[in-house]
């Protein structure tokens, strides 16, 4: 079983390292930030392998930890992409 | 009853393997942002979706096999947790990301567009 998971773990690193080449190549900045996010997709899936592979089942606690942390990193570095700062956007029109 | 779920387990970890690999070929080597959201994103759900399944088959064999401890329920409970986060935000991201693409002026690359090269 422990081929199964170490297969996994392969193909994921596989994966990562072609979401990096398009990151690192990505000639609009959208592409990186898909990249990006598929980078944190699977980052979860091998900690989950990872923790399985060596029988240490907590290791899903960060697992988890780095699917809630993935969607606002994605969410907030499109919205620095979009208008340049992390502020209330309303409040800024105002001030202008 | 083990061989079942390891059997079933080995597949939907196999199956998750060939669904990750061909998204990452796809965002590499489709020609255009659009195409590579469909790569990226639409394989990043079933990948993750099989993976975790497989993951969630091992740990039920254990809960099975060990009536006293609850543990290994526990850790199916977690598995499901993050499998259903990343089946909720993975397509939102995606369709956020295609609609800040639009808004920022990025067109898709239709049949017309002499000047995109099939690969």
């Amino acid at each position: 079983m422990s081929i199964a998971f170490a297969i996994t773990m392969a193909a994921i690193l596989a994966t990562m390292a072609l979401a990096l080449v398009r990151a690192s190549l990505g000639p609009t900045v959208f592409d990186r930030i898909l990249a990006l996010n598929m980078f944190g997709t699977k980052t979860v899936l091998l900690i989950s392998v990872i923790g399985f592979m060596t029988e240490r089942p907590d290791f899903l606690d960060l697992a988890l930890l780095y699917a809630l942390m993935n969607f606002i990193g994605i969410v907030a570095v499109m919205r620095f992409t979009k208008y340049g700062h992390f502020a209330d956007v309303d409040a800024q029109e105002g001030a202008r | 009853m083990d061989l079942l779920f390891d059997f079933l387990s080995v597949i939907c970890l196999i199956g998750g393997c060939c669904f990750a690999l061909i998204g990452g070929i796809g965002i590499l080597r489709l020609p255009d942002f659009f195409s590579r959201l469909h790569g990226g994103g639409i394989t990043d759900t079933l990948g993750a979706g099989l993976i975790m399944l497989g993951l969630m088959l091992q740990s039920i064999k254990v809960g099975l096999t060990h009536e006293m401890s609850a543990s290994p329920w526990l850790v199916t409970v977690k598995l499901l947790m993050i499998l259903l986060f990343l089946f909720v935000t993975s397509p939102t991201g995606c369709h956020a990301l295609a609609r800040a693409a639009l808004s920022d002026g990025l067109e898709p690359a239709t049949v017309d567009d002499e000047e995109q090269p099939t690969p």
